[in-house]
């Protein structure tokens, strides 16, 4: 048993040196596809951040009555913490929305100063909220106006702004999909081009298999070889493939990093560096020995 | 030993292959299967290896019947029966050394007894020094002799040769022939299907003569006489 594996081992590894040319095109075309199935993948992994970068900056929040007292406010803020919908709830007092709003204006000396000359506070209590997904406002808005806090309520911006937030919902939710559908028939395709080279590849060797049944070898004696080759394709492919996309992503994250300060590919690769090798591998080693045990199951039965 | 029993292969109504075909093959026996292209000389000998399965009739080898053997159990049949061919199957991208091992290493033998044996066979047919080229380095002559040290290698009982003389110049003809011979004489028995007239002449062993089908002659010793 262990002579045979032992020979099935050493015949595969010769093979794949000997079929020297078959060989590399094969590892060629292990390694493009490998490359554009860990393209889609990072692609979805930059998408998916952009669009959740998007999500976060839709939040809503409810303005209350300038003589709510701040009790009630929590008390809503608490009730909504508990709503599973719910990612964050801040709550910014009156003060506070007076700071930000001295801040963000420090130029405008006559705005500040009508401010200040006013009497009270004008600036109403908020509490932003921040939904885990943006197309939860709608119900976080039911539930607000249900609550007994309802009369300490001025206004919700979520009515206001409900016709962009909904429309931002449908563009994420058709690029999300949109992606995901061009992702997965590229990889498919990608996988068929894989998948053909390697049944040429064996289709090249149908009469070799048929001698070596013919001379008594069993069906694994004849196949063993060939998913070793289909092994050293995919490892050697995935190495190559690993290679491409580090130098690409070496090139280009700089590049990404000017338009999308959040999104950094080289960090991610850099954390992720094991991953996306095992990732490859794993694929190179499936794509590889299911070609193989594949094409030439069509030939063993001899 | 072998028999052949009422066998027919019929590929379609305008192809028939073979014919109630009947005769047996006694240990240690040296025969010759004659006949024209096409009288189903190649065809006997594949359902002889399972090669391809006949439309009726049983074949016995040493009293199994082939035609019954599961899948799994061809490649030991195929291990007591050495085969050479006319076009030489060699696989390409083993050296005549590797080829002629391959043979022993289906059947799971020893790197020890391999190596010892393997070289002996090579050396028998006049190849040692050729045990490291490759089948596009050899001629003609050269791959049948690796073809036929690949299916003695394994001591089987019996030799299957296919017009092995087919693609060979009459020296090289004449050297496998002999080569055949010294192994029916060890103790192999040995069925060679051909249409050469001259070796058949002058061999004087058995001559199993296929025309169209069904076997019209069988004689020890035999001559080549078509009808």
């Amino acid at each position: 048993m262990l002579t045979t594996l032992n020979r099935v081992i050493k015949s595969g590894f010769m093979n794949f040196w000997r079929n020297g040319w078959l060989s590399t095109a094969t590892v060629l075309i292990m390694t493009i596809t490998l490359a554009v199935w860990t393209s889609i993948f990072l692609t979805n992994v930059v998408l998916t951040s952009v669009l959740n970068m998007l999500a976060e900056k839709v939040d809503v929040s409810v303005y209350f009555n300038l003589d709510t007292k701040e009790s009630n406010i929590l008390s809503l803020k608490s009730k909504l913490e508990g709503m599973k919908e719910i990612a964050s709830v801040e709550y910014v007092s009156a003060e506070q929305a007076l700071l930000i709003f001295k801040k963000s204006h420090a130029g405008d000396e006559v705005l500040i100063k009508s401010v200040q000359d006013l009497p009270d506070n004008p600036l109403e209590a908020s509490l932003n909220i921040l939904a885990k997904d943006s197309s939860n406002y709608g119900v976080i808005a039911d539930f607000i106006n249900q609550s007994a806090e309802k009369s300490a309520i001025s206004k919700i911006n979520y009515t206001e702004n409900k016709i962009v937030i909904d429309r931002l919902n449908n563009i994420i939710g058709v690029l999300r999909q949109s992606g995901a559908a061009a992702g997965l028939a590229l990889a498919f395709i990608a996988f068929l081009v894989a998948f053909n080279t390697v049944r040429l590849a064996i289709y090249s060797s149908r009469e070799e298999i048929t001698v070596m049944k013919l001379v008594g070898a069993s069906n694994w004696f004849v196949r063993g070889p060939f998913i070793i080759e289909g092994v050293l394709h995919g490892v050697i492919g995935s190495i190559f493939s690993l290679a491409i996309i580090v130098a690409v992503v070496a090139f280009l994250g700089p590049k990404l990093l000017n338009f999308l300060p959040e999104i950094n590919m080289i960090n991610y690769i850099g954390d992720n560096f094991w991953f996306l090798l095992l990732f490859q591998a794993l694929g190179g080693i499936i794509l590889g020995v299911f070609s193989s045990w594949f094409a030439v199951r069509k030939y063993l039965n001899v | 030993m072998i028999r052949f029993e009422n066998i027919s292969k019929i590929y379609n109504s305008h192809s028939v292959a073979l014919k109630d075909v009947t005769f047996e093959v006694k240990p240690q026996e040296f025969v010759s299967l004659v006949g024209r292209s096409g009288a189903g000389k190649s065809t006997l000998l594949k359902l002889l290896i399972a090669e391809e399965k006949p439309t009726g009739g049983k074949i016995f080898f040493n009293s199994q019947n082939v035609l019954k053997m599961h899948n799994r159990e061809l490649p030991s049949l195929r291990r007591q029966i050495g085969a050479v061919f006319q076009d030489f199957k060699l696989l390409p991208n083993k050296t005549a050394y590797e080829n002629v091992a391959f043979a022993m290493e289906v059947a799971g033998k020893s790197e020890a007894q391999i190596k010892s044996d393997v070289c002996k066979v090579l050396d028998l047919v006049g190849l040692k020094d050729k045990m490291n080229n490759f089948p596009r380095e050899l001629s003609g002559g050269e791959k049948q002799r690796v073809a036929i040290a690949r299916a003695m290698v394994h001591r089987p009982s019996v030799i299957v040769a296919d017009e092995p003389t087919g693609n060979l110049d009459p020296i090289n003809t004449w050297d496998i022939i002999r080569l055949l011979l010294k192994i029916n004489e060890l103790g192999t028995t040995v069925i060679l299907a051909t249409h050469d007239k001259e070796i058949i002449n002058a061999l004087e062993r058995r001559v199993v003569s296929l025309e169209n089908g069904t076997v019209f002659r069988d004689e020890n010793p035999g001559r080549y006489i078509l009808s």
